[in-house]
């Protein structure tokens, strides 16, 4: 309706499109943010199922870090194929934390993220300045790197036997993680956060400086951009919700595991990624749940897991060749044009 | 005032540049001309950071360019553009302009805040009014005309508010009508923004008519500088390149 408007009132179509496409307000994300919570907020009043539960509150896991992962992938062209090690990370880190100093929640979680920080710009710096396909070999290497360290270091972290003894989960704030609920919609809070944030970053000048770098390093560089250190920052910012994302995972499952930190949750994240579609925001979003359903189904149903999910993969990369997002957005930018003609 | 002070760059043993010294005074219009592998695009990546040089000193108002990095001397007022069109794919010709006046503000790691900033606003329709471009404002930079390419990689270094614009080619892989509209607007933009501006150019008929001054460069030295008059009658560069008509044709 509001192309036909435009139309008849002579306005070029196109500047409602750009004004939509960047200057969104940001009350408006904060809106859908709070609206999505108030919704997930109120599910276990309305469905008691415990299943319905876990399954958002592995969402909001896997959510983070895919989305996370985009910020990498889709907005800066920087594919990550170690990104997962910051995900285990999270969760050793935080776990490690509660078990040995019992210090708050709140505290572990910010120390978390200190650490990850300090972690992911030794790395950062490193691995930025690589291209395209050695920057992905480099931090796939780091992540080996950690899952190895993991592995051996039994003293601190049982090695191949995980965290184990469950992670202490002391009230605060009147918040109980040990409570199911209480746990269920702190993911959900945090999942949100996390998204709005990430938002926020996509959508700044920032944002666009890294589009302009997946576009054209070299040009951005011509016009004073300083590549490395852009790259550098998200690189970091990234690991950041990739690790909170962990936490998630750690406290969801009162531990952490060598897998959290393998390169398979790594791939999982492109996986995810290609599944939803990395042009637009919530793509990773999208995905992560298709590929949680898709993996709750099939694995009740057959053994031949790998079977079914390489036959999906193949589907969206050679059939439609793009994530579900994509394909979405581009049916309905088709479908308004067809319209806007008309009118 | 850019002077360029006993500039050096070899690879291996082929010296690109080779002891070149020359002066840009303020808001000169210059073409570099030359045979192919004269040194011209050397040139022009050595002034603008791409390249770090052997040897020699690039001074812009007195300070040293020489050896600093791409961002560093755009920030200092050096703005360029492509032979190819180096543009963003994916952003339309508005939100370019907006991005690169963002960097140019030193706002392109500003998180808290959502793009476009306001404040970017005005400088970046300026310079899509005075490319040519506020028609087509929302168009895709990937689906622009190569002739709108070039404008675009242009207006993105002239956003800037660059003090020297160097442009390599500006015509590059156009139809001879297409060249000279180009080639007009350059001359507008020089004589509206009382800029510096030094550009490449392989057709002899622009540089004769267009440009007030001329540098030859040949095997990475220069071999004559001057006024068109000029530099049409010095006998090395007829013998080096300009040669019969037949051969400054070969050279177009």
């Amino acid at each position: 309706m509001t192309e036909l408007r435009a139309g008849r009132t002579g306005e070029p179509l196109g500047i409602a499109r750009d004004e939509a496409r960047s200057q969104r307000p940001r009350y408006l994300d904060v809106l859908i943010g709070l609206a999505a919570f108030g919704v997930l907020a109120v599910l276990p009043l309305f469905f008691g199922s415990k299943a319905l539960l876990d399954f958002v509150i592995r969402c909001s896991a896997f959510g983070l870090f895919a989305t996370s992962l985009n910020l990498l992938v889709g907005y800066t062209g920087m594919i990550s194929f170690g990104h997962g090690m910051f995900f285990g990370l999270g969760a050793y880190g935080f776990g490690l934390i509660m078990q040995r100093t019992g210090v708050p929640v709140p505290v572990a979680f910010v120390a978390t993220l200190v650490i990850t920080t300090i972690i992911a710009t030794v790395i950062g710096a490193i691995c930025v300045r690589l291209k395209e396909i050695y920057f992905a070999f480099v931090t796939l290497a780091f992540q080996m790197l950690i899952h190895s360290t993991i592995l051996s270091w039994a003293s601190l972290t049982g090695g191949d036997q995980g965290l184990r003894g469950g992670i202490p989960r002391p009230v605060f704030l009147g918040i109980d993680l040990s409570n199911h609920v209480h746990l269920y919609v702190t993911s959900c809070a945090l999942l949100v956060i996390g998204l709005l944030l990430m938002r926020q970053i996509a959508q700044s000048p920032f944002g666009y400086t890294l589009r302009m770098i997946r576009d054209n390093a070299n040009r951005a560089s011509f016009i004073g951009i300083d590549v490395w250190r852009a790259r550098l920052t998200i690189f970091v910012l990234a690991a950041l919700f990739a690790s909170t994302g962990g936490i998630v995972m750690a406290l969801f499952v009162s531990g952490a595991y060598p897998e959290f930190a393998y390169w398979t949750i790594s791939g999982e994240g492109i996986f995810i990624n290609m599944l939803g579609g990395v042009t637009t925001f919530l793509g990773p979003m999208v995905g992560t749940v298709l590929l949680l359903i898709l993996n709750d189904t099939v694995t009740r149903l057959t053994e031949y897991y790998g079977i079914v999910l390489g036959i999906v993969i193949l589907f969206f990369a050679i059939g439609l060749r793009k994530g579900l997002m994509d394909f979405v957005v581009e049916w309905y930018g088709q479908r308004r044009d067809g319209a806007g003609e008309r009118g | 005032m850019l002077e360029i002070r006993g500039l050096s760059k070899s690879f291996g043993g082929v010296k690109a540049t080779d002891n070149v010294t020359l002066d840009f005074a303020d808001g000169s219009l210059t073409s570099v001309i030359g045979p192919n592998g004269a040194g011209k695009s050397t040139f022009f990546n050595l002034i603008t950071g791409a390249l770090k040089p052997d040897s020699g000193q690039i001074l812009l108002n007195g300070v040293d360019m020489a050896g600093r990095s791409p961002p560093d001397i755009v920030r200092y007022g050096i703005g360029r553009a492509f032979q190819v069109a180096s543009i963003f794919p994916s952003l339309t010709v508005h939100e370019t302009m907006l991005a690169a006046v963002c960097a140019d503000q030193r706002r392109a790691s500003v998180l808290h805040r959502r793009f476009p900033l306001l404040e970017t606003r005005d400088r970046a329709e300026h310079a899509m009014e005075l490319l040519g471009l506020a028609g087509k404002r929302n168009r895709t930079a990937a689906t622009l005309s190569h002739g709108d390419q070039k404008l675009l990689d242009i207006a993105l270094a002239l956003v800037l508010e660059p003090k020297v614009l160097l442009l390599d080619e500006p015509t590059a892989g156009m139809g001879t009508e297409e060249r000279w509209r180009m080639i007009d607007k350059v001359r507008e933009l020089w004589e509206t923004q009382k800029i510096t501006v030094v550009f490449i150019e392989h057709d002899m008929d622009i540089v004769f008519k267009i440009a007030p001054a001329i540098v030859v460069l040949c095997y990475g030295r220069i071999l004559a500088t001057g006024t068109p008059e000029a530099i049409r009658r010095n006998e090395a560069v007829i013998k080096a390149y300009l040669g019969t008509e037949h051969h400054a044709e070969a050279a177009i």
